[in-house]
């Protein structure tokens, strides 16, 4: 049980205190709720470089990052296609100076020209080192754009191209600041050595004067029901072709989304699973392979990835990946299998919660989400799932209309 | 009240901290096999980790170190492949196994309920593995093919190749594989290096998280009695030959639009008495956020997404690395700021201000560094492989407060020199 006080600020700043006394440490954590979902179609991958701008100096401080390493402290931040995390880590007695800081960041940034020049370079390149200068780099955004047709999953965080970014002006730069980054659209984790009464205090100090602003409302075109198999064929300068489909599945709080989890695990988690012991290491078709789902919010994406052994044909692959996926259509998982998954599943749980920033980091996400006490209650719903529910679920996500396939082609 | 915002909140320096490093408990199983444990975490998990002195130090042909380790979980006279991983995979717990060059390690993570239905499987494997011809044909097939891709990627090739400059093809840390290395392989190097190397082999034991009262008891029912540690480990000495020329630039890729930098000079190892300075001065050259290197290379000309300089984690000999993935036509100019970055430590003390952060910083750091029985254990085990003790952690830590500018400087003229450095670009 991972208890928590919460609060929320006139401003509308919604505040978690999570006490434990047993770490020296204090985890202040700052998620905001925009992700690259929320971007302009002609300015992807803003959400992720905001985020290094963040970095760049806020109204009153120059520099964001010297004053928390001089208090000891530890920093770092993500942005997905959801949301924005920022997170520190540092010894309990300088809390307030990690308040000082997020508040100040909250409150305005410097918008500095020669912070948003660096930075478009350093996103620059951080899109070449993963997604252009790497085999396969290119194929996730082809497959976003292959299954989202009308809902901005259809581009990944980093950008749908390096010209979006290049691009980028500071005016626009405020203004996605002053839509976004305001107190009611964010939650602030509080956690380690600290007491609520402490961190109420900290907050209405340093939290409290930031305006509200005009809240954000958010309404983002649902992606409507997929009614025909999409299919892609790319060539291109790799060593092996590469097997890779989707399927749409539910969104993060429906039960359908729990099962779904379930049966990527039941699928593909690690080497017990099906398609690796029936499709790797019986039939010997795939060198590697992956069964996983994006974690996403709104409705998300189930995968089945992997790289076809030399001299295997493609449609052999998709003939057997089909005979996995029509077996757990059509005949009940044993009690057995369904036990194993829920055990991984429980273990993963405690294993994430060992650390005072992932529990502060789940906190948030669940607060976002609408629950916080979900950290302590989703297990149960892993627990509630039932056998007809994997076959039910599985029936609904594993249908042919509902997927996207790309055959990736090795040129040599 | 508005707070005032242009002040630096009063901030409790982390070098007056004054930090512990919880010790651990030792005791050894029937058979000598010695055991270090860590009792702390508030989550019902641990980890068991058995490390044998079995890395590619002890091989004679290359990746029979490695290949054994991986086909641990490939069968055993009584359960195949499938079998192992579905008894861990059933319990939701983790067994990995990783191999480096001096040890290889079957690590294992469960929620503290499951560990005495998992021990015995653990116990298996260590001493009816059968390495069976098929899975070996799988396991060549799929790493030679993963070898293929990895070989297309600008870094993987750099850091392969900058090993072999500063040690030599012929060492351990210097060695890599190739297709042919896996064509090569045999079953029974496989059956022999695992029965000398583990099943007879020389082991240490590690436990940390939530342990059971019994804990000895459990460990000892599965590991005590095995033949382990009866003979003196064949002891090897590799001599290292570092390259002659000194500045390579390779095409690995035509279309490239990045190229992997690797900068290195030898360093010897955590024994050394430079050691604990030279860690200080590297956090201030490239070891964190807000080295030198990233701020210059960085955060002031946004030339890569990141660069970094380290020591090697090495038990015998070490290189001083930087790291980095440029753009391909700042590829020069990186080198050359690092280069200046060097002049700059080596004809000029740190000053007062940036000292006194990067010592909070590394005191901060550790701090973090130890909270929670895996990170304490893992540091136990780092100074046990590496034959150091507490001495150690508490020498550094003094060194990290009581450093001065000037033997930093010196410290810096020592090692810094840009003629001593290997100097490699992959495109």
């Amino acid at each position: 049980m991972i208890e928590f006080n919460r609060f929320v600020l006139e401003n509308g700043l919604r505040v978690l205190v999570h006490e434990d006394p047993s770490t020296p440490l204090a985890v202040v954590n700052i998620m905001y709720d925009v992700g690259s979902k929320d971007e302009d179609p002609a300015q992807t991958g803003f959400a992720h470089l905001f985020e290094h701008l963040m970095f760049g100096g806020s109204v009153h401080i120059p520099d964001y990052d010297e004053p928390l390493q001089r208090a000891g402290g530890e920093n770092n931040a993500y942005t997905t296609n959801d949301l924005t995390n920022y997170y520190c880590s540092l010894p309990a007695e300088n809390i307030e100076t990690a308040f000082w800081l997020e508040s100040d960041r909250m409150l305005s940034l410097a918008f500095s020209e020669k912070s948003l020049e660096v930075q478009r370079k350093v996103v620059c390149e951080e899109f070449k080192e993963h997604y252009i200068n790497k085999p396969y780099g290119d194929v996730w955004q082809k497959m976003r754009d292959l299954a989202y047709k009308v809902h901005p999953y259809q581009w990944m965080t980093i950008g749908k191209e390096l010209s979006h970014v290049e691009n980028a002006k500071i005016s626009d730069v405020k203004n996605f600041f002053f839509k976004h980054y305001l107190p009611p659209n964010a939650v602030l984790v509080v956690a380690g050595k600290v007491k609520t009464a402490e961190v109420k205090q900290l907050a209405e100090k340093w939290f409290a004067g930031i305006p509200s602003g005009k809240k954000y409302i958010r309404s983002l075109p649902q992606e409507p029901q997929q009614k025909e198999a999409r299919l892609l064929e790319i060539k291109a300068d790799v060593p092996l072709d590469a097997f890779i489909k989707t399927w749409h599945m539910e969104a993060r709080l429906h039960h359908g989304y729990y099962v779904a989890d379930l049966i990527a695990e039941i699928l593909g988690g690690g080497g017990s699973s099906r398609l690796y012991q029936a499709l790797v290491k019986e039939k010997q078709l795939f060198s590697s392979l992956d069964c996983y789902h994006f974690g996403t919010i709104d409705a998300g994406l189930l995968a089945v990835e992997g790289k076809l052994v030399k001299g295997v044909k493609m449609e052999d692959v998709e003939k057997a990946v089909n005979e996995e996926i029509e077996k757990i259509k059509t005949s009940m998982v044993s009690e057995q299998e369904l036990e194993k998954v829920k055990n991984k599943t429980e273990s993963v749980i405690a294993f994430e919660d060992m650390s005072v920033m992932s529990r502060a980091n789940s906190l948030a996400l669940y607060e976002l989400l609408g629950d916080p006490n979900l950290i302590n209650t989703e297990l149960e719903k892993y627990q509630s799932v039932t056998r007809e529910d994997i076959k039910e679920c599985s029936n609904k996500i594993f249908d042919p209309n509902n997927s996207n396939t790309i055959y990736y082609y090795s040129k040599n | 009240m508005a707070p005032n915002r242009k002040e630096t909140p009063k901030i409790f320096d982390a070098v007056e901290f004054n930090l512990q490093l919880k010790p651990c408990q030792r005791f050894t199983l029937d058979n000598g096999v010695p055991v270090y444990a860590v009792d702390a975490g508030a989550e019902d998990v641990l980890m068991v980790e058995l490390v044998f002195k079995a890395g590619n130090w002890y091989e004679d042909k290359n990746i029979v170190a490695a290949t054994t380790n991986f086909m641990l979980k490939n069968g055993t006279k009584h359960k195949n492949a499938f079998s192992i991983n579905e008894h861990f995979d059933f319990y939701g717990a983790y067994l990995n196994r990783t191999c480096y060059h001096e040890t290889a390690a079957i690590t294992l993570h469960t929620l503290s309920k499951h560990l005495s239905a998992l021990l015995p499987v653990v116990t298996e494997i260590l001493t009816e593995s059968v390495f069976l011809e098929d899975e070996l044909a799988i396991y060549k097939q799929n790493q030679k093919q993963r070898l293929e891709v990895s070989l297309k990627k600008c870094d993987f090739v750099a850091n392969r190749l900058i090993d072999e400059y500063v040690y030599g093809f012929h060492h351990p840390y210097g060695r890599y594989t190739s297709t042919l290395d896996y064509d090569q392989l045999e079953r029974e190097e496989l059956i022999a290096f695992y029965k000398q190397y583990y099943t007879q082999g020389n082991c240490m034991v590690f436990v940390a998280g939530k342990l059971p009262a019994n804990i000895q008891e459990q460990l000892n029912n599965a590991f005590g009695s095995l033949p382990l540690n009866h003979t003196a480990q064949r002891e090897v000495q590799y001599n290292t030959q570092p390259a002659d020329d000194k500045k390579y630039h390779i095409v690995n890729d035509p279309n490239g639009v990045q190229g992997a930098i690797r900068m290195a000079t030898p360093f010897p190892n955590r024994h050394h008495p430079d050691f604990a300075k030279v860690q200080v001065l590297n956090n201030i050259f490239g070891g964190f956020f807000g080295s030198r290197l990233m701020s210059n290379i960085r955060e002031d000309k946004g030339y890569t997404y990141g660069i970094h300089s380290y020591i090697q984690n090495h038990v015998h000999t070490c290189a001083w690395m930087i790291s980095t993935e440029a753009g391909r036509e700042v590829c020069d100019a990186t080198i050359e700021e690092t280069y200046k970055e060097m002049d700059i430590l080596r004809n000029e003390p740190v000053d007062a201000a940036e000292l006194d952060l990067v010592r909070n910083y590394m005191i901060g750091s550790l701090l973090g560094d130890l909270d929670g029985p895996f990170q304490i254990i893992a540091r136990w085990k780092s100074y046990i492989l590496n034959g150091l003790d507490e001495k150690y952690f508490y020498n550094s830590i003094n060194t990290i407060k009581t450093v001065t500018a000037e033997e930093l400087q010196e410290t810096a003229k020592k090692y810094l020199n840009p003629a001593e450095f290997y100097e490699l670009v992959v495109v």
